[in-house]
């Protein structure tokens, strides 16, 4: 296990994400945060807290569940947790900042992203993930990222998050 | 969750309340301007209707659409029945045409069983005979649980013909299992032999079942049963069974009225009960549709399970 991120230099992604984000627009006002279950949605809290801290309006956060998006239904062995989604504010034209901790595939985001618009038409979809690790099997790339690392297959990346793992710390592991 | 739905004989109180639970989710989306989810791309889902339903078969046609499966209808009256073929063969046929699941109502008792047996598909019973009709179960606890979160201890009253109805068996079932004080009311002509065994208290008089229940769940007094002698006259059972708004007022402040529809004002609910702000009869019909995506969301086959 490589240690990747340690917990200070996540915390000053985070924050310096959170400029980067209300740089390009232009402000907080028309922003919401939108989690991806699981560990998107304490990294959109924590986002939305950096965000009020520069500009004084906290942005109205929510969740979303990609479980019944997924477009691999038929492989999934059994049936799994399906933990809804909160949205409780409109999306329409908002500018939604879609979080998530990993970009992989770029399969979770595509899921998330047709799930927001069953929700309304937003102004617009930003990505943040904490880390890319590559091997994108969709046309799919990250507006704001913590850090990119470059991964042999059998590599994967765990982002901690003490909410959920009671540690803020990102990782390297090696699965055979 | 077991591979086909039968009916809810044998599912324990925790089984119950995860498929309520996770309807929650399917009725959050049936509130948005969307409603439409891609969950069960690729799956096709055969409605075989050898009954006549109208709320039943299209709350099950919206689940499967809202949920974007494929949709074949079945009826009886158009159908090869009439031409002779037995329940096996059309199924094996629909099946032949590699429909993934299948949704069955038959006057039958244990005809969503005999398929399941032997026919490769999953099933889900809408209806089989005097047997059951755990579906309609499902959605009336899951209504049930928007006013009541706890079923311990819940009085609920049962009104009705339980000598025919799959819907009060599905109920008395599923109501126990969730520990629910239920107590069930009809003449005595209409009630089976050995009802004792069910585990639950047995009422003639109404007004002694219906003191102080949180729930009234009324049961529809098929027509047909006054012309067989169960009863002397609909006008009879009207007086005598009809749920009015005195006996409601009998019932524990805290109450809801419901009815698995279709109707009878006037037989077995009089009108103003029917139209009363504690009745819960319209949002039944609305929590089924979410109801049964979460069951067709739960069965569906994944990859090894039926077709490779």
């Amino acid at each position: 296990m490589i240690e990747i991120l340690d917990k200070d230099h996540l915390a000053r992604s985070i924050t310096r994400i959170a400029t980067e984000v209300v740089e390009r627009n232009a402000g907080a006002k028309n922003l919401a945060i939108v989690g991806i279950r699981t560990r998107g949605v304490p990294l959109a809290e924590r986002l939305a807290n950096e965000i009020e801290t520069l500009e004084g309006i906290r942005p109205p956060v929510g969740t979303i569940d990609i479980t019944l998006y997924r477009d691999d239904f038929k492989e999934i062995t059994s049936s799994p947790d399906v933990g809804g989604s909160n949205l409780l504010f409109g999306v329409e034209g908002k500018d939604i900042v879609l979080v998530d901790d990993v970009l992989f595939t770029g399969r979770t985001v595509r899921s998330a992203i047709e799930a927001i618009i069953d929700y309304g038409r937003p102004n617009t979809i930003q990505l943040v993930v904490i880390v890319d690790r590559g091997h994108r099997e969709l046309p799919i790339c990250a507006d704001y990222l913590g850090k990119k690392v470059s991964l042999k297959d059998n590599e994967y990346v765990e982002v901690h998050i003490s909410e959920i793992d009671g540690e803020d710390r990102v990782v390297k592991v090696t699965r055979k | 969750m077991k591979e086909h739905l039968l009916g809810l004989e044998g599912y324990t109180g925790d089984e119950i309340l995860e498929i309520l639970e996770l309807s929650k989710t399917f009725r959050q989306v049936l509130d948005r301007d969307v409603k439409r989810l891609p969950t069960l791309k690729g799956i096709t889902v055969a409605n075989l209707f050898f009954e006549p339903s109208t709320r039943t078969r299209m709350s099950f046609e919206l689940a499967e659409k809202r949920l974007s499966a494929d949709v074949i209808n079945f009826s009886a009256s158009t159908s090869s029945v009439k031409k002779g073929e037995n329940l096996r063969d059309t199924v094996d046929n629909i099946g032949a045409m590699k429909v993934d699941m299948t949704v069955i109502r038959h006057g039958a008792v244990g005809s969503a069983q005999f398929i399941a047996k032997h026919c490769k598909t999953v099933v889900i019973n809408a209806g089989d005979g005097a047997h059951e009709h755990p579906t309609q179960a499902l959605l009336d606890f899951y209504t049930i649980r928007e006013h009541f979160p706890d079923f311990k201890g819940l009085k609920v009253c049962i009104v009705g013909d339980a000598l025919h109805s799959r819907v009060i068996r599905s109920n008395v079932f599923g109501l126990k299992a969730l520990g629910a004080d239920v107590t069930l009311c009809a003449p005595s002509t209409l009630l089976p032999m050995g009802v004792e065994s069910w585990g639950v208290k047995v009422n003639c008089d109404i007004e002694e079942a219906i003191r102080g229940a949180n729930v009234v769940n009324i049961m529809r007094l098929q027509l047909e049963r006054q012309t067989a002698g169960y009863i002397p006259s609909l006008r009879e059972y009207g007086i005598v069974w009809g749920i009015n708004s005195e006996l409601v007022d009998l019932m524990d402040k805290d109450h809801i009225i419901m009815h698995p529809g279709p109707m009878n004002r006037g037989v077995e609910i009089t009108q103003d009960v029917a139209d009363a702000p504690e009745s819960v009869i319209l949002p039944q019909v609305t929590n089924g549709v979410a109801v049964r995506m979460a069951i067709l969301y739960l069965l569906a086959p994944r990859s090894g399970d039926i077709h490779e």
